[in-house]
């Protein structure tokens, strides 16, 4: 469906099949891990068994003992073991003004799983030997896992500069005296447990010293710029580190910080071999970051009439023993926090704080997903509170393009929600009857907003070169990562649409920090209106000079020229894009060009309450619609029928948006009803992936997709963002499908049996 | 350091001998002994299916089984299936209706679905996935995967490669 009419394109808009999965469908595609090297080196790295203590002892000299271990290292080997970074947003004398990344820990382990040292062997068995053989004593020290205490007096003070990690708050308006008057309120705290990403390929990569004595990383990565900082740690110059990002086997933000990458170019580096490091499934769930656990508390109050009058807002988010991107993360949330919805009276404060839990960083939603979850159970309750229709509700309170929110961000595109709610209700139709006496069936619906892009004071860019071929092929070269979603096929649609070269007949090369123009990180769902628009760029410059050239050869306007088919056509006559890169060459007009796209920049935010202004760029909106039964007696809960409308502005591929609404939606059900990493004393207790329940196909609900294109996207062709925005809305609807079977609420996610049962024993719901 | 043992099977329809320890698993074998990496690593637990492959013409997980269980016997790989240039037909509906994303979990579920339709237990989109829940998609939401199965399993059987 389309709120305006599309223009018809020959390439952008078509199923095409992406190339890579040919690729990949038929085993060829070297992963990470998938690639052979002589003489090459396995690393492993010892880790931490306590939560939280002081490093006594770690003696590597017996694992240099064990045969076929080459080198044993700590933090005393790294040049620059430890990184500073600046956090965003911070203010003297709130909490620390930067945060630490160490290499290897030292003096001080801060949770379960931290790296403390690191082997380099011959052999698999032997590195796995050498970590077994390093020596580490350590003292225990009290640990703080409860991130609600964690700034208390009475805690463990976990970084330099105290345990309050970063903090955001803003306000508008008169929030109490709204509260006063209002005709209905809700106040609740909804809980958001800790997830992994559970992407199928695990951390890993390969390393090894170029001809120029480049330190070259290939890993499995969202961030092919993360060259920079492992020239930090090694101490060499920006140039001397080359990072390349082949296919990679799932990110959903998981692979955005570093992971293998420091260690590989610290042995590769320091032995002058290759070398391979692979982290086991349950190292990665063990000690790999997890999206942040939230405690969210609402005060959300309407008048009569159902319109919004004040929203009260205090978010806690886990960050875990180091900061990675919680700083960002807690901006997304904070930002996001008010939902898609007008309201005069705001006060947001929202804080990540320091725990001995596994650290929390990126995954897809970043933030912005687990606010979702508290602030459409909000607006579901005062719904109920009102008796008003949930989506009746919703409709009085949508913003609309050129509304200005509470944080001063003006929303600067069509917001498509009374479209997006519309259809889903109408593909809902009847709800159907409970299959048994002791089954309750169920609907509800959620909303949200996903910003797609970089904030605004980041000086967001992507670059893209597209060359013609001799031969009339198209080369494309672009540092953009590819983590599954399609962004290197999407690319390969723009410039073929542009450019008039068939699909098959361009090649694309991805993810090389040296060799690619760079495009910066697969996150943000920023990919597609990033480097799109620059690959956009390049090909309209190109198709420009070679309509120009055509024109020439074909004697007629330039205007006349049209590039399709591999040819430049005019009317009758046509010339193959061969011919046009000749006459080009003849002429000295260039068949290549370099293009880079800036995204819009402002001011950099500052952590006062009365900072105003953009924060980024544009914003993604979807409507989901679900059915649930839930067997009282059970507390299973089964999906009966999923509905998710996005606005995706325009479908470069449908296939691929499909895909990613599917997928989104699958992982946000996953964390709505069974996925958790559970934490005993702050030992991540969650080390294996069959106690982690990722959905399988029986688990996971048909997701019937409504694809809106209301062509008022940022991106090429007017598309949006799509990666992130459907991993929200699950929990939210499904919490509301069984407050509507149940008449309980849901405030805390995994909605697993045992807390159903307890939640509907707490509301006198049973048999 | 010289291996243990000296193993010989059917890889592909081809003859293939290589040195392996005895813990070794049928998945580092595969990998590590001899290269054939469309066989992947997900999790070592025999939960996430990515590290399926036929042997003797039963889907496994190959990082259960430990080297000298496959000796004599035929293993055989989602490469060797089909190339890019001429795909198995089970092949090209993953590629046209969705069924790939990143691709991880790809050559284990495209084994998985190939024993499913052998074993004639493709009759419902319902009996297909309860047939490929040893598989974990994590990118796709299934829907493609399961479209997949059930466009090649409708196919006549000379039809199906
Ligand atoms: S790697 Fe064998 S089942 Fe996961
Ligand atoms: S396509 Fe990525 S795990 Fe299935």
């Amino acid at each position: 469906m389309s709120v305006v009419e599309q223009p018809a394109l020959r390439v952008v808009g078509r199923e095409l099949v992406r190339h890579d999965a040919v690729e990949k469908v038929t085993g060829r595609t070297r992963y990470a891990a998938d690639v052979e090297q002589p003489r090459r080196l396995h690393a492993a790295l010892r880790r931490s068994d306590v939560a939280h203590g002081r490093l006594r002892r770690v003696d590597v000299t017996p694992a240099l003992a064990v045969p076929g271990v080459v080198g044993a290292y700590t933090a005393a080997d790294v040049p620059n073991n430890v990184l500073w970074a600046p956090v965003p947003g911070q203010l003297p004398g709130t909490g620390a003004e930067r945060s630490r990344a160490n290499m290897l820990a030292e003096d001080v382990v801060r949770f379960d799983g931290e790296p403390i040292a690191l082997v380099a062997a011959e052999t698999e068995d032997a590195a796995a030997a050498g970590v077994e053989a390093v020596v580490v004593e350590i003292d225990p020290l009290p640990v703080l896992d409860d991130p609600l205490r964690s700034l208390d007096e009475d805690v463990p003070v976990l970084h330099e500069g105290g345990n309050l990690l970063a903090s955001w708050e803003f306000e508008e308006g008169d929030v109490d005296a709204a509260l006063v008057g209002a005709a209905a309120v809700v106040d609740r705290t909804h809980r958001c447990q800790a997830v992994d990403h559970a992407y199928l390929e695990t951390e890993a990569g390969t390393a090894w010293i170029d001809a120029d004595g480049v330190v070259v990383v290939r890993a499995s990565t969202q961030v092919v710029e993360h060259h920079r900082t492992l020239a930090r740690f090694l101490g060499v110059e920006d140039n001397r580190v080359r990072v390349i990002a082949p296919y990679v086997g799932g990110g959903f933000g998981g692979k955005e910080d570093l992971t293998v990458e420091p260690y590989l170019a610290f042995v590769a580096h320091r032995t002058r071999r290759p070398v391979r490091m692979t982290w086991s499934r349950q190292e990665s769930l063990r000690a790999r970051a997890k999206r942040h656990p939230a405690v969210m508390h609402y005060v959300t109050a309407a008048d009569a009439g159902g319109r919004l009058v004040a929203q009260d807002i205090d978010l806690v988010l886990d960050g875990g023993a180091y900061a990675q991107l919680s700083a960002a993360v807690l901006l997304w949330s904070a930002m996001s926090s008010m939902g898609p919805y007008r309201c005069a009276n705001v006060r947001v404060r929202a804080r990540v704080v320091y725990t001995n839990n596994t650290p929390s960083s990126a995954m897809r939603g970043f933030g912005a997903q687990q606010v979702a979850f508290a602030y459409e159970n909000q607006m579901d309750a005062l719904a109920a509170a009102l008796g008003i229709d949930p989506l009746a509700l919703r409709r009085r309170n949508f913003i609309e393009a050129g509304d200005t929110l509470a944080t001063g961000q003006v929303i600067p595109t069509h917001v498509a929600l009374p479209e997006l709610t519309a259809a889903v209700e109408e593909r809902l139709g009847e709800l159907p009857q409970p299959s048994g006496p002791a089954r309750k069936v169920g609907r509800g619906y959620a909303c949200n907003l996903q910003s797609y892009g970089f904030n605004v004071w980041m000086g967001d860019w992507s670059s893209a070169w597209v060359g013609l071929e001799a031969d009339g092929g198209l080369t494309i070269r672009i540092g953009v990562p590819d983590i599954g979603a399609g962004q290197a096929s999407s690319l390969v649609q723009i410039a073929a649409e542009v450019v008039g070269v068939e699909p098959e007949r361009i090649v694309i090369h991805i993810g090389d920090s040296t060799l690619t123009p760079l495009t910066g990180r697969t996150s943000s769902s920023r990919q597609l209106y990033m480097s799109g628009n620059a690959v956009l760029e390049a090909a309209e410059r190109l198709a420009d000079d070679l309509r120009g050239v055509a024109a020439m050869v074909l004697e007629v306007d330039a205007d006349a020229v049209e590039l399709a088919a591999g040819e430049a056509r005019a009317g009758e006559d046509a010339l193959p894009l061969a011919a046009a890169y000749a006459a080009c060459i003849a002429r000295s007009v260039p068949v290549q060009q370099l293009a880079t796209f800036h995204a819009p920049t402002g001011p950099r935010w500052e952590a006062r309450p009365d900072w105003r202004g953009r924060i980024v760029p544009d914003f993604a909106y979807s409507c989901h619609g679900v059915e649930v039964e839930v067997d009282t007696e059970t507390g299973r809960v089964q999906i009966l029928r999923y509905v998710a409308a996005h606005d995706v502005g325009r479908a470069i591929n449908p296939q691929s948006v499909r895909g990613q609404i599917e997928g989104g939606a699958t992982m946000g059900i996953g964390q709505a009803l069974y996925e958790r990493v559970v934490f005993e004393d702050a030992r991540n207790v969650t080390r294996k992936l069959a106690n982690y329940l990722v959905p399988t196909a029986v688990e996971a609900p048909e997701i019937e997709t409504i694809v809106l294109e209301s062509g008022e996207g940022l991106g090429p062709f007017h598309s949006r963002g799509v990666g992130e925005p459907p991993v929200s809305p699950p929990a939210p609807a499904i919490a509301a499908a069984l407050r509507d079977a149940t008449g309980a609420t849901f405030t805390a996610t995994p909605f697993a049996p045992e807390r159903v049962l307890a939640t509907l024993a707490a509301h006198g719901v049973g048999r | 350091m010289a291996a243990e043992l000296e193993l010989g099977f059917e890889l592909n329809g081809t003859a293939v001998r290589c040195g392996a320890e005895p813990h070794w698993t049928l998945l580092r074998v595969l990998r590590d002994g001899i290269g054939q990496t469309d066989v992947k690593y997900g999790c070592g637990e025999g939960v996430c299916g990515a590290c399926t492959v036929l042997l003797d013409g039963t889907a496994v997980s190959s990082c259960l089984l430990f080297a000298p269980q496959v000796a004599g016997r035929r293993v055989e790989t989602v490469a060797g299936l089909g190339s890019p240039e001429e795909m198995h037909p089970l092949q090209r509906e993953f590629v046209e209706r969705g069924g790939v994303q990143c691709g991880f979990c790809t050559p284990g579920m495209v084994l998985g679905g190939l024993e499913a339709v052998a074993l004639d237990l493709c009759g419902s989109p319902e009996e297909i996935r309860h047939s490929l829940s040893g598989n974990i998609c994590r990118c796709t939401g299934y829907r493609g995967i399961v479209e997949s199965v059930a466009a090649y399993a409708s196919l006549p059987p000379t039809d199906r490669g």
